[in-house]
This record gives C-alpha cells, sequence and structure tokens, in this order.
C-alpha cells in the first residue's frame, strides 16, 4: 500500500486464533483453585503449536476499521448495550429469550449458583497462536474428558463479548472487558510485516485473548450461558456482524458516556445502603491506585528493554575491544565479558518479558475491569431511577384519577384505573429489578475482590519466582567468568 | 608562596604508589583536594591540599620542559577535564563516568595521575611536582612561561600530518595500533556509561514502583483488603531492596569498570598525542632535509645547521617515544585487573 492510500478493503478480520480449552470434571469437594495455569506468560505449551514462520505467508491486505463504531459513538442517541437487546442473528434469539424469562420469571440466579456449588471444573484455556489464514483454536470440553478445538476469529470474540455485555451487565453482572482492536498492529500484521514489534503484537493479543476466556468461563453465571457454550463448543460460528458496535473500547466509551449522563442528571439517589457508597469509593480509589501502578510498570519494562539494547551494544564494544588488544590474557578476557555480557542481555530481556506479560497486562486487565464494574454501580443507579419514575408516575396518575372521580366521565375514568394498574405492575417490577440488581452486585463484587486477591497473588508468586530465577543466573555467567577475569596479570 | 620553580633537576622525596587522594572538601563551587603521600625516608606523610587550578600548574610546569631533550616523546599522564559543582550538561558529558558517583572516581582519576606523574623517570625529575606534593603552600597561581605546547588542539591543517607516513616500522604499527585502540575503548566506555546510565533509570523506577505499591495498602477489617493488601506490601519491599541492589550495581560499575575504561581511554588519547608530536618532528626533519637540499649555496650552512638540529630533535623524541610505549603496557593493565577483581555484578 502506498503512504496515503487508506486501506479500506472489505473490513473482515481474517485473523483466526486457536483456543484450546481442557476441562476436566471434578467433584465438588476439590475447590477450582488451579484454574489459570496457563493463561500468563509469553511461553506457551499448547497443543497446537504453530510455527511463528508459516503465520504470515499467505497475508491478507485487510484491515478491520473501527469507522463504523465511531459512527455509533459519536451519535448521541441511546446506547444499545445498556438495555437488553435482540440479537440479530436467529438462531441465538429463541436461546436468548428463553434463558431471559428463566432468569427473570423464576428468579433461578440463586438456584444457578447452588447447582454451581456441586461441580467444580478444572477449565484450562489455551488460545495458541494464529494460523495463516489464523485460526485460533479452542477446544473445549465441558462435560467429557477430552478436549478439542474450535477455531475462532478475533471479531468472534468481540461478538462473544458484546452478547454478554448486553446481556448481562445491566442486571449487575461484572462481564469481563474484551481485548481491544488496534488498526495499527493489525495492519502491520496483515501487511506480511514479519517484524519484532509485530510478533509482540501477535503475542499480546493472543496472550490478551486467553486471559479474557479464561476470565469468562470462570465465572459461574457466564460459564451456563449459551452463547458461551457455544463460542467454545461449535465448529463454525455465525460471522458476528454488529462487533463494529462494541469492541472493549466502544464499550468502555459508552458506559463512561452513560455514566456522564447519570451524573448530569443529578440523580439524588437516597442511597439506603451504605454497602453500595462505600464500596463505589473503595473501587474509585482502586482505579487511581492501579492506574499509578501500570504506569511505574510500563515504565519498568520500557527502561528494561532498554538496558537489554544498551548491554548488548556493550557486549558488541567490548568484543571489538577485545579483538584489538595485543595482550592475550586481557583480550581473551574482554572477549570472555562481551560474551558474558550478550547473554545478560537476553536475560534483561526475558525478565522485561516477565515484567510486561505478568504485571503490565494484569494491570491493564484489571483497570478495564474496573470500568465494567463501575458500569453496573451506574446500572443500578440507572435501575433505581426507573424505579422512581414509575412511581412519580403512578402518583401523577392517582391524583389524575382522584379529581377525574369528581368529573362525569366513566371512560376517561376506567383507563385511567387501567393505567393505574399497568403502573402499579411496572412499580413493583421496578422495586423487584432494583433489589435483585443490588443483590447480584453484591455477589458480583464479592466475587471479583476474591478474584482479585488471588489473581494477584498468583502473578506476584510468578514474578518472584521468574525474579529470582534472573538473579541466579546472572551469578552462575559472572561465577563463570571469574576465572577469567583473575588470570589477566 | 613559591615565586618561581626552577627547572633543576630533583629527586621526589616520596613513595609513588603511596600518593593518594583521601577526601574532597566543597565550599561553595571550589573543590579542595587533600592528597596525603609517604616519605621516602624514615616515617610520615605529607598532608597537602589542592585545588583542580593546582594540577593544572603543575601539569602547565611538566609541559614546559622545553630544554629536556626528547620531552616530547613523553606520554603525559592525562589529567581528567575540571569538575564542576553544578556540572553544565556538556561538562558532565565530557567528564564521563567521572561525573557519576559522589566523588569517588575523580578523586581515584586525580590520584591515577599524580601516582603516573611519580612514578615517571623523567617528569617525576621536575621540581614542580616535590612542591605540588610536599609544600604546605599552595604551589602558585602565576601563570608559567610559555610552553611548548598545550593541550594539543588539533587545527585543521595539522590533521594531514597525522596520516604522514612513517620512517620507522615499530611507530607505524604503533601509531596504526593505537587509532584503532583509541576509538574502540571510547566506544566501550560510551556504551558502558550507557549501560550504567539505564541501571540507574530502573532503579529509579523500581523505587516509584515501590512507593505506588504502598499507596494500595488500605485499611479495613475486610480479609480480602487485608489480604490484598498485604501482597502490596510484600511486593514493595521487594521492589525496594531490587532498587538498592539496581543502584549499588550500577555504583559499582562506574567504580570498576567505568572508570578503567575512562583511564584507559584518556591514556591512549595521551599517547595519541605524543606519537602525534612525533610525526610532527618527522615532518619538520624531512622539510628541513628537503630545504638543505634546494638551498643556494649561501643558505646552505644555516639549513644544514637547522637540519642537524631537527634531526637531533627527532632522534631524542624517538628513543623518549620508544620506551614509553614499551612500558605502556605495564600501565594500562592494572586499570582492568582492578576492574574486573572488583566484581563486576550487573
Amino acid at each position: 500500500a502506498q503512504a496515503g492510500t487508506p486501506l479500506f478493503l472489505v473490513a473482515q478480520d481474517l485473523t483466526l486464533f486457536c483456543i484450546c480449552v481442557n476441562v476436566q470434571s471434578q467433584p465438588a469437594s476439590l475447590a477450582a483453585e488451579d484454574i489459570s495455569t496457563n493463561s500468563n506468560g509469553p511461553k506457551q505449551d499448547s497443543l497446537f503449536d504453530d510455527d511463528p514462520e508459516d503465520l504470515f505467508a499467505e497475508a491478507t491486505e485487510e484491515v478491520s476499521l473501527d469507522s463504523p463504531e465511531r459512527d455509533v459513538l459519536l451519535s448521541d442517541g441511546p446506547s444499545p448495550a445498556i438495555t437488553p437487546i435482540t440479537p440479530p442473528t436467529s438462531v441465538i434469539t429463541p436461546r436468548i429469550g428463553h434463558t431471559h424469562d428463566d432468569m427473570f420469571t423464576h428468579s433461578s440466579f440463586d438456584e444457578i449458583e447452588e447447582e454451581e456449588g456441586g461441580d467444580s471444573f478444572d477449565i484450562h484455556i489455551s488460545v495458541s497462536d494464529p494460523e495463516k489464514v489464523g485460526e485460533y483454536m479452542t477446544s473445549i470440553s465441558l462435560f467429557k474428558r477430552n478436549e478439542f478445538a474450535v477455531k475462532r476469529r478475533f471479531s468472534d470474540f468481540l461478538g462473544l463479548h458484546s452478547k454478554l455485555a448486553s446481556k448481562y451487565l445491566h442486571i449487575g453482572y461484572i462481564v469481563p472487558p474484551a481485548p481491544e482492536k488496534s488498526i495499527v498492529g493489525m495492519t502491520k500484521v496483515k501487511v506480511g510485516k514479519e517484524d519484532q514489534s509485530s510478533n509482540e503484537f501477535v503475542e499480546k493479543r493472543r496472550s490478551a485473548l486467553e486471559r479474557y476466556l479464561m476470565r469468562t468461563v470462570k465465572h459461574p453465571i457466564l460459564l451456563k450461558d449459551p452463547d458461551v457454550l457455544q463460542f467454545l463448543e461449535s465448529s463454525e460460528l455465525p460471522r458476528a456482524v454488529s462487533t463494529q458496535a462494541l469492541s472493549s473500547a466502544g464499550l468502555l466509551r459508552m458506559v463512561n458516556k452513560a455514566a456522564d449522563a447519570v451524573n448530569k442528571m443529578t440523580i439524588k439517589m437516597n442511597e439506603s445502603d451504605a454497602w453500595f457508597e462505600e464500596k463505589q469509593q473503595h473501587f474509585e480509589n482502586l482505579d487511581v491506585q492501579l492506574r499509578k501502578l501500570h504506569t511505574s510498570v510500563e515504565s519498568l519494562v520500557c527502561h528494561r528493554k532498554e538496558l537489554s539494547v544498551n548491554t548488548a551494544q556493550f557486549a558488541k564494544s567490548a568484543a571489538m575491544l577485545g579483538n584489538s588488544e595485543d595482550h592475550t590474557a586481557l583480550s581473551r578476557a574482554l572477549s570472555q565479558l562481551a560474551e558474558v555480557e550478550e547473554k545478560i542481555d537476553q536475560l534483561h530481556q526475558d525478565q522485561a518479558n516477565a515484567d510486561f506479560y505478568l504485571f503490565s497486562e494484569l494491570l491493564g486487565d484489571y483497570v478495564r475491569l474496573l470500568t465494567a464494574v463501575k458500569g453496573v454501580f451506574d446500572h443500578r443507579m440507572k435501575t433505581w431511577q426507573k424505579w422512581q419514575d414509575s412511581q412519580m408516575l403512578l402518583q401523577k396518575k392517582r391524583e389524575a384519577e382522584a379529581k377525574l372521580q369528581f368529573t362525569n366521565k366513566p371512560d376517561k375514568l376506567q383507563q385511567a384505573k387501567d393505567e393505574i394498574k399497568e403502573l402499579e405492575g411496572k412499580v413493583q417490577q421496578g422495586e423487584r429489578d432494583f433489589e435483585q440488581i443490588s443483590k447480584t452486585i453484591r455477589k458480583e463484587v464479592s466475587r471479583f475482590e476474591k478474584e482479585r486477591v488471588k489473581d494477584f497473588k498468583t502473578i506476584i508468586i510468578k514474578y518472584l519466582e521468574s525474579l529470582v530465577q534472573t538473579q541466579q543466573q546472572l551469578i552462575k555467567y559472572w561465577e563463570a567468568f571469574l576465572p577469567e577475569a583473575k588470570a589477566i596479570s | 608562596m613559591m615565586e618561581e620553580v626552577k627547572e633543576t633537576a630533583s629527586v621526589l622525596s616520596v613513595h609513588d604508589d603511596s600518593i593518594k587522594v583521601t577526601e574532597v572538601l566543597k565550599d561553595g563551587d571550589t573543590l579542595t583536594f587533600i592528597i596525603v603521600s609517604q616519605k621516602l625516608s624514615g616515617t610520615g606523610e605529607y598532608h597537602v591540599d589542592r585545588t583542580y587550578e593546582d594540577f593544572e600548574w603543575l601539569q602547565q610546569h611538566l609541559f614546559s620542559q622545553g630544554d629536556v631533550p626528547g620531552i616530547q616523546g613523553v606520554i603525559f599522564p592525562p589529567l581528567p577535564a575540571k569538575p564542576q559543582v553544578n556540572a553544565s550538561p556538556r561538562s558532565i558529558k565530557q567528564l564521563g563516568f567521572l561525573a557519576l558517583g559522589e566523588c569517588q572516581p575523580y578523586c581515584k582519576a586525580l590520584e591515577t595521575f599524580l601516582q603516573q606523574v611519580a612514578a615517571h623517570s623523567i617528569l617525576s625529575k621536575n621540581k614542580a611536582v616535590e612542591v605540588f606534593l610536599t609544600s604546605s603552600d599552595p604551589p602558585g597561581r602565576q601563570k608559567v612561561k610559555k610552553n611548548i605546547f598545550n593541550r594539543l588542539s588539533q587545527a585543521v591543517e595539522e590533521m594531514r600530518k597525522e596520516g604522514h607516513k612513517d620512517v620507522d616500522e615499530f611507530f607505524q604499527n604503533e601509531r596504526d595500533h593505537n587509532l584503532v585502540l583509541t576509538g574502540c575503548t571510547k566506544t566501550a566506555a560510551e556504551k558502558f556509561l550507557d549501560v550504567v546510565a539505564t541501571e540507574q533509570k530502573i532503579a529509579v523506577a523500581c523505587g516509584h514502583f515501590s512507593t505506588a505499591l504502598h499507596l494500595c495498602v488500605e485499611p479495613g477489617e475486610d480479609p480480602d483488603k487485608q489480604a490484598f493488601s498485604r501482597v502490596c506490601v510484600k511486593l514493595s519491599e521487594v521492589f525496594e531492596s531490587i532498587k538498592k541492589n539496581m543502584t549499588s550495581v550500577a555504583e559499582n560499575n562506574v567504580n570498576t569498570l567505568g572508570l578503567g575504561l575512562d583511564l584507559e581511554s584518556r591514556y591512549q588519547e595521551a599517547e595519541r598525542e605524543m606519537l602525534f608530536r612525533r610525526t610532527c618532528k618527522l615532518v619538520e626533519l624531512e622539510n628541513a632535509q628537503r630545504n638543505v637540499e634546494k638551498a643556494k649555496p649561501v643558505k646552505k650552512a644555516a639549513m644544514e645547521e637547522v637540519k642537524k638540529a631537527a634531526e637531533t630533535e627527532f632522534e631524542h623524541t624517538s628513543g623518549v617515544a620508544k620506551q614509553e610505549v614499551k612500558s605502556t603496557i605495564n600501565n594500562c593493565i592494572p586499570h582492568f585487573h582492578v576492574s574486573f577483581h572488583s566484581g563486576l555484578v550487573c
């Protein structure tokens, strides 16, 4: 492509990823503690170890653009994600409709969760590198013991997320956000540019998708969702059409817009429950802290990469110096020093990767997750508002009815009475909704906090182990070098 | 205050390897260095305080020994650049490793300078050295009489002399070798400086991360909160100690290999300057020879004189130079020896 020519080809994402899901059903006594073993770190022993060299042999030049998404965002209309939408494809509608009714009318959340307690699933998900016309292979076997793989495109992941978000966010479930789209990164990859940064991009994305899936299936409610099951099981997925509107970034922006709108409406919510206020404040603080941490880690990663580069350059210059020195013991020592430095450079790089993949991405994930958390709190407020609105309307109608009593208009009176009846139903429903979402949020927050602690602990332990390993390796290298240094004189 | 230093030969009354720059005192913008050296005869030490200007004074005196035969063939131990209390970025760049660390690398560099001067068979005989090391009074700030060569600033027209082919294979080899070596050492020093600078940046970043982690500590009874806080505190401590480690690694690197590369680099520059001076003498001699050949009979005798003088000077210079070059090997090894021994853990 020439510079300046917009790559406006068919907006299709042809890179598919391979997801391997390994599920073993375990008896209830075992806690599902070790779920996330495969989901971190750049080294991935997936079943389908694709040779990265194959990746871009037949790269296409297509780019998926976000422009449709932008249009949606820029419009001031009601954000479709907030209220339940009817998904476009017919395959899914009946199922969603069905489960929706189930969830609302039977108030069966509790039942579902109790069932959950009976059988915990040890789920391993791995997402492998994309193949040529790139397919992410997912393999899952939810109720059997073997594994199988399915291929999914990046847009499929986004599609899954948008469906889950539309179904669950507004009733208080913290839906994990999907990885962001990145036009620049994807362009490079698709145009077949096979350099360090595009490899890093692919790895970053693969890792992000893996973590996304793991978080999603760890959620007891989401795991049972038919869309999730379909995503993990069926060999062919209908193409996600509306992904433009609802990538994670898009969703983020819309939630933020909604939050702003809510604030602007100055909902003076009579918070009967101090718990919610306290939690909201807590999450605000956490958000600030995590963002700070994220920035710190990113700067650390950047410096470490720099150190690796500088060490490599020094190693080269030391080698040259070693070659030009006459004195043989000295020159040998310098050459050895150069070799040691080269090894150390590699170590620095590995450490930088660990810093990044373990920490930085974790922090980034949580910053994004917190936005979802804040989102459900906002939804609760909206639900409350709706309830209040219904109540006010009911009040008005009652007053109007009272007035009508004294006029001789039996038709209007009857109409008023009918409307009042309808509104009373709405008010009751509103109250139920509000209570339900409050209850759900409480559960979700508690689960979220537990997960957070577990996640961080796991990552930190991994990170410390990597640090220790690096240090030990460093010591080995230098100890090997010491006799050479001593031999100079 | 010594009014004038007579250029008489003298014997240095201290052990050259006992010379130490023990500390540096800061008074506003002035830096004063304390120099201690052991007396040759009997016990006892000399303690003197000197500023950088005093060092320059000494150097000027060494340069201006025009009557010592072959002085131009001497590799003059290099004096580090002037230190500044509030250094400008340019002077920091100029000083390189010597600008890092507290004052330790810089003091070591000054110390090496003095030791090399005192150990030098020709230079140590200069009375200025004795005065510098032993006199309790400051040696004097008056302008020294014109010296033959200042810090060699290679004017453009002089540059072409650098490539002038030599008559002596030994020196031609040495010049070529020195050129390569100077380049390599300078590059290695620069690259290592980059490494050390990055290590320092990492230390700072670790410090920030550690602080940021501390901010994540939340009070409260909630067991999840407490667990999270505990984890953050532990990790914060880890990063704090990583920061300390990095800082000391960087410091160590500066004081060992960094200093070694710097000394080595400047010494090779000094050798290059010496070889260049000798080459200039060669050019002078060849010009004088040509003049003799071209001269009209009237001028011939005078030209012959000039040629003879040039010849003598060139021979003396070469003689000294050869000795200097041969003993160079012994000078540079100790630097690296020290560097490698002192534990380079980075």
